[in-house]
């Protein structure tokens, strides 16, 4: 009876081995993520140092001329890095402030139903395949742009100016009023009103104007890709963000409608600083999105290697990083090992260097946010 | 039993491995022929196998469009049976391909002229070679140094990627730098479609992808047609090539394939494609 409940010797080292195994499988299979993002960092790096001990580092960061299939090839890649910030620029615009209000009026504004409806549909456009976003890019917005390229942009211009317009006649008029005597307080408030309406539309209407005589000679252009990109960036700072919102949770904002405030204070002063972390995070995937974007930049850029003139000319085309990686990467030649194959690995370890430092910058800040409020 | 059973797993085991790993000899290479290769002779490869396997129902045709440099990559890494190019392989691929032990034999299978193409409602109908060479620099900016109006000329061209792009570079642009404003893209169908699309747009592509939603120019006061081509009338003109490792087995599928250019059929698919065939029936 006492033998059998006594584990034999060999049993028992039986037994611990396969707890080693066991806990062992179950290391690398978490590790296994970290060990594939280790192995693309060693095999970028190998294939991308060669590059800067061929042709050195100087001209790459800082010479315009892109030619690298040239006899006397060049490597400047300035001018493609210009591109991709731009683009990325362009592309954090369209979609920062639309996603993070969408998000706001997904969480806080609209009747729950409609959010049920309203937040699937959002999230199906990251369902799209990048080549569609860029077949419409390339075949349909960027001759729409050539064709009414003025019109286009000056409908865009009411499309955002207005609202604002809208909400600074609002509070202007009020600020205005509050300083008048009480008397005439109402009869100041509706002229403050006329007038700085009155302003706001003669603005507009000179900006729609002037918009409307610009003339797009080529539709792949950066403004285009910029907007195609913040539209495909929007789904995941939409979602992500509404994600945070929702997780400040009832309380706050019952606590914060007890104490009397209205509703726009307690989206503007209690929920959204409560959700900052974790819109941040949002809005830096929703960069990286666009950063790392391919196809769309590749169809839709019109990939001139030049930095527009002036810079902030998004009506130019530009070149990007991975348009480019993806466009050389046939003709680079991986059997002799040229510089216009290692070449492209430099650029992709500056993207992955960039996106390390996108990382721990938000990382850093999600933890500094949190020690704040703790 | 359970020995047995092992037994059976193992003898199954080493029969699928002996499979998964047997040399891919003539059997393989008689059911299946991989191409891989140029954008601008993929179309005529597609239309061929189209044919051929409409004949041979046991083969199977496969054919990829990468670019002419891609193609040689896949015949030197032995991914593609056949690889179509629009442009001679370089001194670095033949060397590679002989250092691997494939030996790249060379088809001409048809005659392309690159046409120069502007937006049908360009009022410039002709150019010379220097002029299109001073476009694609940067020396000339507006049409209206050509007889237009006075609005910036757009640039398209291939991506330097491209078959099609080295052609035009040797063939036109004479070792000048291609201006920076250049704008590329990834295919001769999304040159058509720029320039059809934009008014101040000038691009370059094969003759088989030019219709009426362009206009080709006139280079040299030679219009680009089958005639000016065959005859060597027509300054941009290229041979169009398919690459086989060494010259293939008579008889075999791959051989056949390769010499549907010859056929009266070939021909015509050529023709219908837009390139220029070497055989006149």
């Amino acid at each position: 009876m006492r033998e059998q409940l006594l584990i034999s010797r060999g049993a028992r080292r039986f037994k611990r081995f396969g707890a080693l195994f066991g806990s062992s499988l179950l290391i690398g299979t978490a590790s296994s993520s970290v060990i594939a993002l280790l192995f693309i960092f060693y095999f970028i790096m190998r294939d991308a140092l060669p590059f800067f001990r061929i042709e050195g580092v100087r001209e790459f960061f800082t010479s315009t001329h892109w030619y690298p299939s040239r006899e006397q090839p060049e490597f400047g890649a300035l001018s493609i890095f210009v591109g991709s910030a731009l683009v990325t620029l362009g592309a954090s615009v369209v979609a920062v402030p639309l996603g993070i209000l969408a998000a706001l009026c997904l969480s806080d504004i609209l009747p729950f139903s409609v959010r049920q409806v309203a937040k699937p549909v959002i999230e199906m456009l990251a369902a799209i395949p990048s080549v569609v976003y860029g077949f419409f890019a390339l075949v349909v917005f960027a001759p729409l742009l050539q064709t009414h390229g003025g019109s286009v942009l000056a409908a865009g211009a009411w499309m955002v100016a207005a609202p604002l317009g809208l909400v600074a006649v609002a509070v202007g008029s009020d600020v205005v009023a509050a300083r008048l005597p009480l008397r005439v307080q109402r009869p100041g408030r509706i002229v403050a009103a006329a007038t700085l309406g009155a302003l706001v539309v003669a603005v507009l209407l000179a900006l729609t104007g002037m918009l409307n005589r610009l003339a797009v000679s080529s539709g792949t252009n950066a403004l285009n890709v910029s907007i195609i990109l913040g539209i495909m960036a929007l789904p995941t700072i939409v979602s992500v963000s509404e994600d945070a919102l929702n997780a400040v949770g009832r309380e706050l904002r019952e606590g914060s409608y007890a104490l009397g405030a209205t509703r726009a204070e307690t989206l503007l002063k209690v929920v959204v600083p409560a959700a900052k972390s974790g819109i941040l995070a949002a809005v830096i995937l929703g960069i990286m999105r666009a950063v790392g974007e391919t196809m769309v930049v590749w169809m839709a850029s019109g990939n001139a290697a030049r930095i527009p003139s002036p810079w902030f000319d998004f009506l130019q085309p530009v070149r990007t990083l991975t348009a480019t990686i993806a466009g050389d990467m046939g003709e680079a030649d991986h059997v002799t090992g040229s510089a216009r194959y290692h070449v492209l690995f430099a650029m992709a370890l500056c993207l992955l260097a960039f996106a390390f430092v996108m990382n721990v910058v938000s990382e850093y800040m999600v933890r500094r946010s949190r020690r704040m409020k703790g | 039993m359970d020995r047995f059973r092992n037994a059976i797993r193992g003898a199954a085991l080493a029969a699928v491995l002996c499979v998964a790993f047997m040399p891919t000899g003539s059997f393989a290479q008689a059911a299946k022929i991989a191409v891989d290769g140029s954008t601008t002779v993929g179309p005529v490869a597609k239309a061929f196998a189209e044919y051929y396997m409409s004949k041979n129902p046991g083969v199977n045709i496969t054919v990829s469009e990468s670019g002419s440099g891609n193609g040689a990559k896949s015949l030197v890494n032995g991914t593609c049976d056949l690889a179509t190019m629009s442009r001679f392989m370089k001194d670095e691929e033949f060397k590679a391909a002989v250092g691997k032990g494939v030996y790249p034999v060379a088809t001409v299978v048809a005659v392309d002229g690159l046409a120069v193409v502007v937006h049908p409602s360009c009022p410039v109908q002709g150019l010379t070679i220097d002029q299109i060479r001073d476009i694609y620099v940067g020396k000339i900016t507006s049409w209206k140094e050509l007889g237009g109006p006075n609005v910036p000329i757009v640039l398209i061209s291939r991506d330097t990627n491209s078959g099609t792009y080295e052609s035009f570079e040797t063939l036109v642009l004479n070792k000048q730098k291609i201006s920076d404003k250049a704008e590329y893209v990834g295919s001769s169908g999304a040159i058509r479609s720029r320039v059809q699309s934009t008014p101040a747009a000038i691009g370059y592509l094969g003759l088989g992808f030019v219709d009426k939603t362009v206009k080709a120019l006139k280079v040299n006061d030679v219009y680009p047609d089958v005639a000016t081509v065959t005859s060597g009338l027509y300054p941009i003109a290229r041979p169009l090539f398919m690459f086989t490792n060494g010259y293939p087995k008579m008889g075999s599928h791959l051989y056949s394939f390769l010499n549907l250019y010859l056929t009266q059929k070939g021909q015509e698919i050529i023709e219908e494609i837009g390139f220029v065939p070497v055989t006149k029936y």
